[in-house]
C-alpha cells in the first residue's frame, strides 16, 4: 500500500482539539504522522491540499442502501460510492431492506458487499424486531458477532413500549445503541407533511410534531429506567430538542441525531406539491429549523446523519399524498452544512466535523472519527468555500430525489481516503 | 405620421339618418305588425332603441327591442382566444313568425351577422330577417347585404370607422380614420 | 392573445380579485342559454373535453357535462373503475394516453391534494379542476359565490360562515379564498376536531358554537358531514353532531337578521342541516345548482382558445 502525504491542508480535528494548517501522513491503513512540512517518503501520494480542509472521514449513522430488495433504486455498491463522493468514510446502512436484516446471515451479506464495493465502509443496523414487525426481539447478540453496529427499526417506531424497554435492557449486554425512529402512529397516521398552515392550505393532512416528541419521551424515559443507551434518530422539533436536554440534564443515556434537511429547509419546500420535499418526519417550521440549529451548536444533538433514502423517480413523479418518503443525502450532506450552518456562522467548522465524525464514531464505538496517530486512516478532504451546483445527473446514488437540485452549495469534497486508500478523489 | 381622422356623420346628421333607418324599417316591413328590433352587442342595441323611439313617435306603437350578444357565436374563438366580457342576450318576445330585424352599428365583413343569424335561428324561425346599419363600409367576406343603410362610406381594409352615441360614450359621432401612410 | 385566466384552472387561492369577476361577470350572461328552447351555443363546437373523475361524483360531473354540452363541446366521461387506473397505470400515464387521442380539455376529480396541478404540468391540454383531494374545488367556489352576489348585489362587507367539516373540505378552501378575495369576511363554524389546526392563520374568524354563527352571519355556507367522520372518530356520533352543530329551524329563528343558506350538497338532511332549512324560504341550494351550469360554462369559455406554451415549458420537469 502506498504512502499518502496529505499537504498544507487545514487539520481540523475536534477529537484532537487540532485546528492548523498542516500535513497528515499515511501508512499502512493508519495515520502515520500528523504535523507541520513532513517530508514525503519515497513513492509517497503527494495530495496537495492548500486551501482544503483536512478532517476525520464523515461517518453516517444513517441511511438507506436499499439491497437487498431494491437493487433497482439503489446498491450497496452504488451507496457506498455516493457516500465517498460525499465525504463519508463510513456509513450504518438501516435494516428495513427487504429482508429485513434481522439475523446473522443478513448482517453478513450487508457487511460483504460493503466490503466488495471498496468505498465507503459500510457498517449494518440490525433490526430490533424480527421483520420490523414490532413484536418479538431479533437475535442482537449473534447480529453483533456478525458485525452489526447498532439495532433499529427505522422506517417504522417501535409502538410497544414494552419491547422497547426490552431492547434497550437488552442491548446493554452487547453495548450497542438502540437507534428509535420516534413517531407516534396513531398521530402520525396519513399525514404527508407538517401539520400547520401549509398543510392547512395544500389540503394535506399533517403531521404534529407531538407525533415526534411523544415517542422521544417515552425512549427517554424508558433509557432512563433500563440505563440502555437510546439514539433518537432525525429528530425535527423544537419540542424534542427540549425533551432531550431534559433527558441530558438528568445524565439519561440519550443521544440524538439530526438530517440536514432539517436544518436547511421549512415545510415551505411542500408549496407545489413538491414530492422531493416529501420526507418522514416532515419538513417543519423555521422557529424548528431555528431550535434545531441551536441544539446543534450547544449539543443537545450529537450527531447530523443523511437519512439517505433513495427512490426511484417514477415514485416521486406522482400525487403527493402518493409519493413515499425520503430524499438522497450522502452526496449533499457536508455543503448543505456548510452552506446553512457553518457559513452564517451557526456553528464552526469544528463544530460540524464534531457532528459528522468523531461523534458518530463515539457514539457508536466504531474506528476514525479522528486524526491521532495510530487511528484507522479514514480522512475527508474538502475544499470549505467551492461553490457547485447540485446537478442529479452527477450523483453517484441511483436516487435523484433531492429537494436542492438546481441550487448553488458551498463546499465541495476534494479527496476521501478509506482504511489508507484514496476511495473518491475529485481531479483539478 | 398622425393618421387622418374624418367626420362622417355629425350629431345631427346622425340623427337624421336614424329618422331615415326607421322610416324605411316600416315601410320595408308593411307597417309595424309582428315587427321586431334586435341590436347587436353593443351600440347596435343603442341604436335600435332610438330607432324604435322613432317609430313610436310616428305610429304610436312600441316595439319590441331585444338584445344579441354573439360572443358565443364567433368563429375566431380558437385564434384570438376568448373576448374578455360577454353581453347579455335577451329577446322580450318570442320571434316564432316574427318580422325581425337586425340592428348594428357598422357593416364590415359580414361575420358578425352571420354569427347573429346563427343566434338567432336558436331562438325560432321568424318570418323574415332584415337587416339595417348605421354605417356600410363595405369590405364583406360573407355573401350578406343589408336592407337598410344609415351611410355608405368607402373605408380602404386597413381604415377604422368608430361610432360614438351618447348613451355609452357621451357624444354622437361617426368618425373615419384612415392609416398614415398608404 | 392568451386567455385571461392561463392555461388552467386550479383552485381560487392563486386567482385575482379581476379574474374570479372575471369568471362571474361571465358566468351572468350565459345563465340565460339554459332558459332557451335550444340550450345550445357553438362556442365549443370541435372541441373535445375529458370528464376524468378518479371519485364518484354525480352532480359536480353532470354539471360540468351540462356546461360542455351547452357549449357544443364533445365529452367523454372517463369513471375511475372503467379505466385502467385501476391496475396501477400512473395518473400522468393515463393523462398522456388521452391527450394522444387528441383531447382539448380535461375536467378532473380526484382524491389526492395537488393532483389537478401535477396533471396540468404535465398535459397541453387545458385541465379544470374538478375537486382535488381536502385542496380545492374552485367551480364550487365560483358558483357559492355567483348566487351569494346575486342575492347581496356584491360581495363586499358581507359575513359569510362556512359551517362543519372544514378540516376536510375543498369547497372550505375555495370559499376561504375566493370569498376573502372579494372583500367578504369569512367564518368557519364547526367542531374543533373537524378545523385545521391553523384555521386563525387563514384568516377567517372561529365560532365554536352555531347559535354565535347565525347570530353573526349574512349567510351560512353548510358543509356535507360525511359519515367516514364519525367512524374515523372524528365526533362521537352524527345525532349528537346534528343536536350541537346542525342548522335547524329552531336555530334560525333566533337570528337577528334573514340568513341565506348554501349546501354544495348532497345533503345529509337531519345532520348538519334540517329539511325546514333546506327547503325553506332562505335557502339557496337549488340556485347554487343552477348557476354551477353557468360558471362551469364561463370557465370553458375563459380557458377555450389558449395556446398551451406553460404545458411546454413543464414537459421538462419528468
Amino acid at each position: 500500500m502506498t504512502d499518502i502525504l496529505l499537504r498544507g491542508g487545514r487539520l481540523v480535528d475536534p477529537s484532537n482539539k487540532l485546528d492548523a494548517i498542516g500535513d497528515v501522513l499515511i501508512r499502512a491503513g493508519k495515520i502515520e504522522s500528523v504535523g507541520g512540512n513532513i517530508a514525503a517518503p519515497d513513492g509517497a501520494t503527494i495530495v496537495d491540499c492548500s486551501g482544503q480542509v483536512v478532517a476525520p472521514g464523515f461517518i453516517d449513522v444513517h441511511c438507506h442502501l436499499r439491497e437487498p430488495g431494491r437493487e433497482d433504486v439503489e446498491t450497496i455498491a452504488t451507496g457506498a460510492r455516493a457516500a465517498a463522493a460525499g465525504g463519508f468514510t463510513a456509513v450504518c446502512a438501516m435494516p428495513n431492506t427487504d429482508p429485513v436484516t434481522d439475523n446473522q446471515a443478513a448482517v453478513g451479506f450487508v457487511l460483504k458487499q460493503g466490503r466488495a464495493a471498496n468505498a465507503a465502509r459500510v457498517y449494518p443496523i440490525g433490526a430490533i424486531s424480527i421483520g420490523e414487525m414490532g413484536e418479538r426481539l431479533a437475535e442482537f447478540g449473534e447480529m453483533v458477532g456478525a458485525g452489526a453496529v447498532a439495532v433499529s427499526d427505522d422506517g417504522k417506531p417501535v409502538v410497544s413500549a414494552q419491547l422497547m424497554r426490552t431492547a434497550l435492557e437488552y442491548a446493554r449486554t452487547f453495548g450497542i445503541p438502540v437507534a428509535d425512529h420516534c413517531e407516534d402512529p396513531t398521530l402520525a397516521a396519513g399525514g404527508a407533511m407538517n401539520e400547520g398552515l401549509v398543510s392547512a392550505r395544500l389540503g394535506l393532512k399533517g403531521i404534529p410534531g407531538e407525533a415526534e416528541e411523544i415517542m422521544a419521551i417515552r425512549d427517554i424515559l424508558l433509557a432512563k429506567r433500563t440505563g440502555g443507551h437510546v439514539h433518537l434518530c432525525h429528530m425535527s422539533t423544537r419540542g424534542s430538542v427540549e425533551l432531550i436536554r431534559w433527558g441530558k440534564d438528568r445524565n439519561i443515556n440519550v443521544t440524538a441525531e439530526v438530517c440536514p434537511h432539517h436544518l436547511s429547509l421549512t415545510e415551505d419546500e411542500v408549496e407545489g406539491y413538491n414530492t422531493n420535499a416529501k420526507m418522514n418526519p416532515p419538513l417543519r417550521s423555521a422557529d424548528d429549523v431555528a431550535a434545531l440549529c441551536q441544539a446543534v451548536k450547544d449539543g443537545t444533538i450529537d450527531v447530523i446523519a443523511t437519512d439517505h433514502a433513495p427512490h426511484h423517480n417514477d415514485e416521486k413523479e406522482r400525487e403527493f399524498s402518493d409519493a413515499p418518503n425520503g430524499i438522497v443525502g450522502l452526496e449533499t450532506a457536508l455543503a448543505v452544512n456548510l452552506t446553512w450552518l457553518v457559513k452564517p456562522g451557526v456553528i464552526s467548522l469544528s463544530t460540524l466535523i464534531e457532528k459528522m465524525s468523531c461523534a458518530p464514531a463515539r457514539l457508536f464505538h466504531l474506528p476514525g472519527g479522528s486524526l491521532r496517530r495510530g487511528v484507522a486512516a479514514d480522512v475527508t478532504v474538502f475544499n470549505p468555500t467551492a461553490e457547485w451546483v447540485v446537478d442529479p445527473k452527477l450523483f453517484k446514488t441511483k436516487g435523484r430525489n433531492s429537494p436542492y437540485v438546481g441550487r448553488t452549495l458551498t463546499g465541495r469534497v476534494g479527496c476521501t481516503i478509506v482504511d489508507g486508500r484514496i476511495v473518491h478523489q475529485v481531479q483539478g | 405620421m398622425a393618421n387622418t381622422s374624418s367626420i362622417v356623420l355629425t350629431a345631427r346628421a346622425l340623427e337624421r339618418t336614424v329618422l331615415r333607418m326607421a322610416d324605411e324599417i316600416v315601410e320595408r316591413n308593411d307597417g309595424t305588425d309582428n315587427l321586431v328590433l334586435v341590436g347587436i352587442q353593443r351600440r347596435g342595441v343603442q341604436i335600435a332603441a332610438r330607432i324604435a323611439a322613432v317609430i313610436k313617435t310616428r305610429e304610436q306603437i312600441d316595439i319590441p327591442i331585444g338584445a344579441l350578444d354573439i360572443t358565443l357565436y364567433r368563429d375566431d374563438l380558437q385564434t384570438v382566444g376568448p373576448r374578455p366580457v360577454v353581453g347579455k342576450t335577451h329577446l322580450p318576445v318570442s320571434i316564432e313568425g316574427a318580422r325581425v330585424v337586425i340592428v348594428d352599428d357598422v357593416l364590415f365583413t359580414g361575420r358578425t351577422i352571420r354569427a347573429a343569424l346563427d343566434e338567432l335561428a336558436d331562438f325560432g324561425r321568424p318570418a323574415r330577417v332584415g337587416l339595417a346599419v348605421l354605417i356600410d363600409r363595405g369590405g364583406r367576406e360573407l355573401p350578406i347585404q343589408p336592407d337598410v343603410v344609415g351611410k355608405l362610406v368607402e373605408a380602404p381594409p386597413g381604415a377604422r370607422v368608430d361610432v360614438f352615441i351618447t348613451e355609452l360614450d357621451g357624444r354622437d359621432e361617426v368618425v373615419l380614420d384612415l392609416p398614415a401612410a398608404q | 392573445m392568451t386567455a385571461p385566466l392561463g392555461k388552467d384552472l386550479l383552485g381560487l387561492e392563486h386567482l385575482s380579485a379581476d379574474q374570479i369577476n372575471l369568471i362571474l361577470d361571465t358566468a351572468e350572461p350565459l345563465r340565460e342559454i339554459s332558459e332557451r328552447a335550444i340550450k345550445k351555443v357553438p362556442t365549443l363546437r370541435g372541441a373535445t373535453i375529458v370528464n376524468l373523475f378518479f371519485e364518484a361524483s354525480t352532480r359536480t360531473r353532470i354539471s360540468f357535462e351540462f356546461a360542455e354540452k351547452r357549449m357544443s363541446a364533445d365529452t367523454v366521461n372517463v369513471a375511475v373503475s372503467a379505466s385502467s387506473v385501476s391496475k396501477g397505470e400512473t395518473l400522468v400515464d393515463t393523462a398522456k394516453n388521452l391527450e394522444a387521442m387528441k383531447i382539448d380539455m380535461v375536467v378532473m376529480r380526484h382524491g389526492s391534494s395537488g393532483a389537478a396541478k401535477f396533471l396540468a404540468e404535465r398535459i397541453e391540454s387545458n385541465v379544470i379542476n374538478a375537486g382535488d383531494g381536502m385542496h380545492e374545488h374552485p367551480t364550487q367556489g365560483l358558483l357559492d359565490m355567483l348566487t351569494l352576489r346575486q342575492r347581496f348585489g356584491t360581495l363586499a362587507g358581507k359575513k359569510i360562515c362556512i359551517c362543519g367539516d372544514v378540516l376536510h373540505s375543498r369547497v372550505a378552501r375555495s370559499n376561504i379564498w375566493g370569498l376573502t378575495k372579494l372583500g367578504a369576511e369569512v367564518a368557519v363554524c364547526g367542531p374543533r376536531s373537524l378545523l385545521p389546526s391553523a384555521i386563525e392563520e387563514m384568516g377567517v374568524t372561529v365560532f365554536s358554537r352555531i347559535e354565535q354563527a347565525i347570530e353573526w352571519a349574512d349567510a351560512l355556507n353548510v358543509l356535507r358531514l360525511q359519515l367516514e367522520r364519525m367512524q374515523a372518530g372524528y365526533i362521537p356520533s352524527l345525532r349528537e353532531y346534528n343536536r350541537v352543530f346542525g342548522v335547524t329551524r329552531e336555530r334560525l329563528e333566533r337570528a337577528p337578521r334573514d340568513i341565506l343558506i348554501l349546501h354544495p350538497g348532497p345533503m345529509n338532511r337531519g345532520v348538519e342541516i334540517d329539511s325546514d332549512v333546506a327547503d325553506g324560504p332562505h335557502s339557496v341550494i337549488l340556485e347554487q345548482v343552477t348557476n354551477g351550469v353557468a360558471v362551469r360554462m364561463a370557465v370553458l369559455y375563459l380557458l377555450a382558445g389558449n395556446s398551451p406554451q406553460l404545458a411546454d415549458a413543464a414537459k421538462g420537469v419528468a
